[in-house]
């Protein structure tokens, strides 16, 4: 066990693991933060994107023991109020079904137009193929991503 | 209109005496509810009207959703339902889920589609008859009869002078009145929320992180709990050595339970019943505890290999005696003397669910009580699992339903909340169970594998006066006897083969209907063909036929809405125009009571076939929620399209070769075409929509691919499966 100090969602926080720890498991175990989900565990489904120094980043292949004192920003963070652009659109398209995956989407798109403002559809599809979305809601966070683009 | 549950005089009383009183002081509503309109103050009691309704004395009302929420949207759509009938602004509703309670609710199940066409009734009832109680209310004070009190948004309006009274000014005097033994239903022509688009009413919560799933439910002093299963069906466990997972930091024990029943019910199904169980205080300090521990299996059964199920599917299909399913005429002499004959055979491998949330429960077992939380489509079958192994009553276990990610069946079968119960037995804990994502993919209750071999009959004049199906699944013939083209057709038979397995299986989403409808309809296509003709009038055909001369009794579709989504899907879609570049195909089904029909437009770039668009039109009644029925039918759609394309299980020795999404494909993003949805309106009752616009997609797409490649796609997934002839006819 050691202990680490992280920088999460704008607040100094201590936790007390094993350096080995994902950092999908700190923010649900250790920090209460569950909006970042477990999907697969080896960075192939995207449901636990979060943001490293504005990086969208796969938390659940992420040991605490490589983040320093990177700015980590979860979808609890992401805005203040759930009206970051990207999360706006996401109400006004309905993305969701189950929703599970849905933050992870949001966060690998906030990170995404962050770096690209005004991204082609191929460019979207192409950079939101690494989150899977099992109940296939893929056309609408492409539409969401696109009116997301449009008021940033 | 008689009365359901919930509404019944003494069921409600009984409600009422188990909940203490029917006025809950002090609720606080910001807690635990989906956002509203934040004008409103904070009510500060609320009235049960019924099992579904409460008036705050403000004028909020809660509704809550009886039924398992798995991504279908029902959690707004039966709320809806009972809103347009109560006559309440929208604004003013907040949904809860409501718990498992058998006592008020019918039915609290998500499977077969089922939710809204069950429930229909009932929740206008439930919306109706406390709008009536609240309209008497009124009335009583201000001394009128009920006929002249009218309601809008949540308001009572006195007729004769304009006054107004607010559902909650009224909600306790209502609630004492009688409960009225028949209440009239709103025309569907009178309906305002009924038919609109509505938005999830837990998306804000959703895209803000909100705890909501399974895996998000957590409680002071509750124990990580872990499993490790047998790699391979077949096998057992021999023996394990657990001495360096226990000496790991935030273990607490590594032990065996025996999940096994004595008489299982169907929902049970589970092939691993003896489990190595890891405790610990969090989940990464189990997840590697379990790496730790050395067991030992043996084989105890078959060790089942994919080469072997496609052996047994080729024999079921080509050499074994079917069951006789249905059988119309003389096929042998109608095939005997037909002009042309087409024969071709259809395949589909296991599939896993793979939900996005892997399997969890929570469970707190004590002498006297078992409380349940978690993702579950069967809560009542649940129960009645966990009363029987625990010895308790129905009152000592109780369940509540978390938002699901993901179900597409797996859900119906409850296994992990059985094991969460007898592990927290055991550690006279609370307990998480959490299965990995390898877990849940090995763990089984897959999508059966199928084969289907079909023969059709044309006459000179290409018409089809022949059809025979014969079809074997490991396990369960997959073939619907009674469905199209049964009764379109003077000699048609079929037949059932199943070949049993030691891996688990279950409902997978459209059961059946998921695979025999991409191979009825790429054979039809293929007949058509062979006919000269155009294959969406092959079809039409067909249905005429059905329409004014249906061939037996039993046929279980109505042939003229089928016809009707075809025609719709053919206008809209502009089915015959030259559209350069554009390779079509076309398929229609008829599943959970609703008509789907589709065209898909295929492109080729860099000389792959790329799906490009996909045309759906639906018959499903009256929809309820057009927005959420919308996204349904888009995420069938690429459902179908990519398992159809590019996933499946395979096994060795028993053992399933994929277990993560590295080695098994889903379809990702830009994989994914446009899609357009059409309706067609009428006022008949809702059907079911979470399903029916998967089965016929994969057999538009393999009709598509064909036009764009000339390749007929027989066998799925079609990007890895071969699909030479020699392989099909053995």
């Amino acid at each position: 066990m050691a202990v680490f100090n992280l920088n999460v969602n704008g607040k100094k926080r201590k936790v007390d693991v094993d350096p080995d720890t994902p950092m999908l498991w700190v923010l649900r175990d250790h920090l209460n933060l569950v909006g970042t989900k477990f999907g697969c565990g080896i960075a192939q489904c995207g449901a636990c994107t979060i943001h490293a120094d504005g990086n969208a980043i796969r938390s659940c292949s992420t040991p605490i023991s490589a983040v320093g004192d990177m700015e980590i920003v979860t979808i609890e963070g992401l805005s203040p109020n759930g009206n970051h652009p990207v999360q706006e659109a996401w109400i006004e398209h309905d993305v969701p079904q189950c929703g599970y995956c849905q933050a992870g989407q949001i966060m690998n798109a906030a990170a995404f137009l962050k770096k690209n403002p005004n991204p082609s559809k191929e460019e979207i599809t192409s950079a939101m193929s690494g989150n899977i979305c099992r109940c296939g809601t893929y056309t609408r966070i492409n539409a969401a991503i696109q009116t997301a683009s449009k008021k940033s | 209109m008689k009365l359901n549950k919930g509404m019944n005089r003494r069921n409600f009383l009984k409600v009422s005496a188990a909940s203490g009183t029917g006025l809950v002081i002090g609720f606080n509503w910001l807690a635990g509810c989906t956002p509203t309109n934040p004008e409103m103050s904070v009510p500060k009691s609320w009235t049960d009207i019924n099992a579904y309704i409460k008036v705050a004395d403000n004028g909020l009302v809660t509704i809550f959703s009886p039924n398992p929420e798995i991504g279908q949207n029902i959690k707004t759509a039966m709320p809806l339902i009972v809103a347009e009938e109560l006559d309440v602004d929208w604004k003013k509703v907040i949904v809860e889920q409501a718990d498992l309670n058998t006592i008020k609710y019918n039915r609290q199940v998500a499977g077969g589609s089922q939710s809204i066409r069950a429930s229909w009734d009932g929740l206008r009832q439930a919306g109706a008859t406390a709008k009536h109680m609240l309209r008497q209310a009124a009335a009583n004070q201000w001394k009128i009869d009920i006929s002249e009190v009218n309601t809008e948004g949540g308001e009572l309006i006195n007729a004769k002078t304009g006054d107004k009274l607010d559902y909650g000014d009224v909600a306790v005097a209502a609630a004492s009145l009688p409960i009225p033994e028949d209440v009239k239903l709103k025309d569907v022509k009178d309906f305002k929320l009924i038919g609109t688009h509505v938005k999830n009413v837990d998306g804000e919560k959703i895209i803000t992180g909100q705890p909501l799933f399974g895996i998000d439910y957590n409680r002071e002093g509750q124990v990580i709990a872990m499993l490790i299963h047998a790699p391979a069906f077949g096998m057992k466990l021999k023996s394990y050595d657990a001495e360096a997972a226990k000496a790991m930091p935030g273990v607490d024990d590594v032990f065996v339970v025996d999940t096994s029943l004595e008489e299982p019910q169907w929902s049970d199904v589970n092939a691993f019943n003896e489990l190595i169980v890891i405790t610990g205080q969090t989940t990464w300090q189990v997840m590697k505890a379990k790496k730790a521990v050395n067991a030992e299996w043996e084989a105890v059964t078959p060790l089942e290999n994919s080469d072997e199920h496609f052996a047994k599917l080729l024999d079921g299909v080509e050499r074994q005696k079917g069951r006789v399913l249905r059988e119309d005429g003389n096929i042998d002499a109608a095939l005997q003397g037909a002009a042309k004959v087409v024969e071709k055979t259809y395949t589909a491998p296991f599939l896993a669910h793979n939900t996005m949330e892997p399997m969890n429960f929570f469970a707190h077992v004590t002498p006297d009580k078992a409380e349940l939380v978690g993702p579950i489509q069967t809560p009542e079958s649940l129960r009645g699992t966990i009363m029987k192994v625990l010895g308790m009553n129905e009152d000592q276990v109780t369940i509540a339903m978390t938002r699901m990610g993901g179900g597409f069946g797996r859900r119906l079968y409850g296994n992990f909340g059985l094991e969460a119960t007898l592990i927290s037995k055991k550690v006279g804990k609370p307990v998480k169970l959490i299965y990995t994502r390898e877990d849940d993919m090995t763990q089984g209750t897959y999508r059966p594998a199928y084969r289907v071999k079909y023969t059709a009959g044309l006459d000179e004049n290409n018409n089809l006066v022949a059809f025979k199906a014969k079809a074997a699944g490991i396990p369960g013939s997959p073939l619907f006897p009674d469905r199209f083209p049964a009764g379109t057709v003077d000699n048609y038979k079929g037949e059932g083969v199943n070949i049993d397995t030691n891996i688990s299986t279950g409902a997978w989403r459209a059961p059946r209907s998921n695979f025999i409808a991409g191979a009825e309809q790429s054979f039809i296509d293929e007949v058509a063909e062979a006919s000269g003709k155009d294959p969406i009038d092959f079809r039409l055909e067909l249905f005429d036929r059905a329409i004014n001369n249906p061939v037996g009794e039993n046929n279980d579709y109505d042939a003229a809405r089928y016809a009707g989504v075809l025609k719709l899907v053919k206008e809209k879609a502009n089915w015959g125009q030259d559209m350069p570049g554009v390779s079509r195909g076309v398929a229609a089904y008829y599943c959970h009571n609703s008509y789907v029909a589709q065209v898909v437009d295929v492109v080729m770039k860099n000389n792959e076939p790329v799906v490009q668009k996909v045309w759906c039109a639906v018959d499903c009644g009256i929809v309820v929620n057009k927005e959420g029925a919308i996204n349904q039918i888009e995420g069938g759609i690429i459902d179908g399209i990519g398992h159809a394309m590019y996933s499946q299980l395979t096994f060795k020795d028993g053992k399933p070769e994929q277990e993560n999404f590295h080695q098994y494909d889903l379809i990702r993003n830009v994989q994914t075409p446009e899609i357009e949805a059409f309706f067609v309106e009428n006022d008949i009752h809702p059907t079911g929509l979470g399903e029916p616009s998967l089965p016929p997609v994969i057999g538009a797409l393999a009709n598509a691919l064909y036009k764009a490649t000339g390749t007929r796609f027989y066998n799925q997934p079609f990007t890895k499966a071969k699909q030479a002839d020699e392989i099909l006819v053995g």
